[in-house]
């Protein structure tokens, strides 16, 4: 978060972007005062998944609509080695990430071959197919019942509060915050952000699009398991909701909400998302689909920007809502729609 | 040999539902450029319009048929001219995402109405089977296999024999121009998504007698679909129906010798196919 942070302020004034920084930062620290900590534990996680899918969608351009596959996968991983090896659970998300890595390779490989709405519903496919094998492979996984038990082990330090857990997995997530921004910024990053706005070129430029586009869809993964493992040790078990459809579903929400191409605002999509969850599960409600999809339909007609996007488009910075500035007009000065070449 | 070919009657089924699935899916993308993810909660909607109308109305199965496709058409023709519409000219990833928040909230509500368990629907015309020597073929599962055979090739005739259908198909290909030649395709984009829902609504029916009616069965049917219409070229109505066949016969044979991989088959298959043929088995290579 606050990596990410710095970088986007090296366009404001420095007092201005170290004042957001510092407010960054203490909004980090002090999320377990003001929230339930195992909720401030939530968004954490859900923030890191929705930077990590907002890596692939706002920079390299790829909806992804199968993430849940990584951070389910990366669940699991991550709960098995825990419950088999009692090592600090460092370990095991991290194992837990790389599984989620390992298992984004052949998908990816096989995904880039084709883009926009077709990438979408390749990986959606894919995702089904992790649900599918995480349902009936019950010896390992648990199958309907999911993998319980997962301890939350760090030697000298006791986890069982959450509160103090909060602080344990901070760290991780600022890590994995950091790794995103640092690839945005990165030269890589800018042949990625290429490949998006004209792949034709960056080929005739003698780069090859679909190992960027492979390479940027597996840190993603990695990331994202990063946060499924945080997720399943902060709740002590793994359930084939964090594989199923609607979990993708989820962190696009997420992603557009915050702004997609913001990066950071992806952070304000998955707290606000993940709060209002938690109020209406407190109120009893248990349809949540219902909402979601509401917030998605709203994001989609009337707020493409996000709320970062929007601040952003605002307050005049370029830089801010990437992807939103580059969003066709939806109107023509006369009225009538235009259609845009994809 | 009997169970295979049980198995085999079984998956041209549930490949029936796949194929006018699939269909519905491939007109509108044709002509929109959309991929409706609100398609599995329209075949749901379906279903539950079927229970509904008995129900409420005493209307049986045929009534439900009739009018359930129509009222559910309609309803597509304003989600398109009040919703899909405003982000025509937008990236179709927005228009893909407005039809899952689409999906979502319609799940969530008939699960707020009706719960998760299954809702009985108990007129299904052609109770029994009919005994051909092999087997017993449920009457009412040939009667299902025989509609949407007869409706994929109905579509396929349109399409290919009539003014509409050339139309439509030149707008699906050559959109600019077709619109040169003075053809006004902006006419046909609702009727075409409208026809689209209502396909996917008589599907909804269809299943209501034979399959389990509640507020989850659209959403993970629609994924396979997808696979289905990677696997047959989105572009291509005639790959995906004839995919859908194919991947149900896959998925119930699959039942049979290799239970394990049953579900998995589609997606297997689909990677095998995005190796060799990335544009799918009929499709055209395209971006979108």
């Amino acid at each position: 978060m606050i990596f990410a942070l710095l970088g986007k302020l090296r366009r404001y004034p420095a007092p201005l972007r170290w004042g957001l920084l510092a407010a960054g930062l203490l909004a980090a620290l002090g999320l377990p005062w003001a929230l339930y900590p195992p909720v401030a534990a939530d968004i954490l996680c859900w923030g890191l998944f929705a930077v990590a899918f907002d890596l692939l969608l706002g920079h390299a351009g790829l909806l992804s609509f199968g993430h849940a596959a990584f951070w389910g996968t990366s669940a699991y991983a991550t709960g098995l080695i825990a419950i088999h090896s009692g090592l600090p659970f460092y370990v095991p998300v991290l194992g837990g990430a790389a599984a989620a890595a390992l298992l984004a390779a052949p998908i990816g490989w096989l995904a880039v071959r084709r883009s926009g709405i077709y990438f979408a519903m390749v990986t959606l496919a894919f995702a089904q197919m992790v649900y599918f094998i995480a349902n009936q492979w019950g010896d390992v996984t648990g199958g309907e019942n999911g993998l319980q038990g997962i301890p939350r082990e760090l030697p000298g330090i006791d986890l069982s509060d959450s509160f103090v857990f909060y602080y344990a997995m901070l760290p991780v997530v600022l890590l994995g915050l950091a790794a995103a921004w640092r690839i945005v910024r990165s030269p890589f990053g800018r042949v990625v952000a290429a490949v998006r706005e004209n792949p034709d070129r960056v080929r005739a430029l003698g780069y090859s699009a679909d190992r960027y586009k492979l390479v940027v869809f597996v840190v993603s993964a990695f990331l994202s398991g990063l946060a499924g493992g945080l997720y399943a040790v902060n709740h002590g078990f793994a359930s084939l909701q964090e594989v199923y459809w609607t979990t993708s579903g989820k962190v696009v929400v997420m992603t557009v909400l915050g702004g997609i191409g913001t990066l950071w605002g992806s952070l304000i999509g998955a707290a606000a998302v993940v709060r209002l969850e938690d109020w209406l599960s407190t109120a009893g409600f248990e349809e949540t689909g219902l909402v979601t999809g509401g917030v998605f339909i709203v994001a989609v007609l009337v707020f493409r920007r996000g709320v970062w996007g929007t601040i952003a488009h605002v307050a005049g910075v370029r830089g801010g809502g990437e992807r939103a500035e580059h969003e066709p007009h939806v109107q023509e000065p006369d009225g009538t729609p235009q259609r845009v070449p994809s | 040999m009997t169970s295979f070919l049980q198995q085999t009657f079984n998956g041209l089924v549930s490949g029936g539902f796949y194929a006018l699935l699939a269909l519905g899916l491939a007109v509108i993308f044709g002509m929109l450029r959309v991929v409706n993810f609100a398609h599995g909660a329209v075949y749901m909607l379906g279903a539950f319009g079927a229970v509904v109308l008995a129900d409420s109305a005493g209307l049986g199965f045929w009534w439900a048929l009739l009018l359930v496709p129509l009222a559910l058409a309609v309803a597509g023709t304003l989600l398109e001219r009040l919703l899909i519409r405003r982000l025509a000219a937008l990236d179709p990833l927005y228009n893909f995402l407005l039809t899952f928040g689409i999906a979502l909230v319609c799940q969530d509500l008939l699960r707020m109405k009706y719960g998760s368990h299954s809702q009985p629907y108990e007129d299904a015309p052609f109770t029994g089977s009919v005994d051909l020597g092999l087997f017993d073929f449920p009457r009412y599962q040939v009667f299902v296999l025989a509609v949407s055979v007869a409706v994929c090739l109905a579509v396929w005739l349109v399409l290919t024999r009539t003014r509409v259908g050339t139309i439509v198909r030149a707008a699906t290909e050559r959109p600019e121009l077709t619109r040169a030649f003075g053809i006004d395709t902006g006419r046909w984009v609702t009727p075409v998504f409208g026809f689209g829902v209502g396909l996917a609504a008589l599907a909804g029916v269809l299943a209501a007698p034979m399959r389990a009616v509640n507020s989850s069965m659209g959403g993970d049917l629609i994924i396979t679909v997808f696979a289905v219409v990677v696997i047959g070229g989105l572009g291509s109505v005639f790959g995906s129906v004839l995919a859908g066949f194919v991947i149900g016969m896959l998925q119930a044979l699959g039942n049979l010798y290799v239970p394990v991989l049953s579900q998995t088959s589609v997606f297997l298959l689909m990677a095998v196919v995005l190796l060799i043929r990335p544009a799918g088995l009929f499709g055209k290579e395209e971006h979108a």
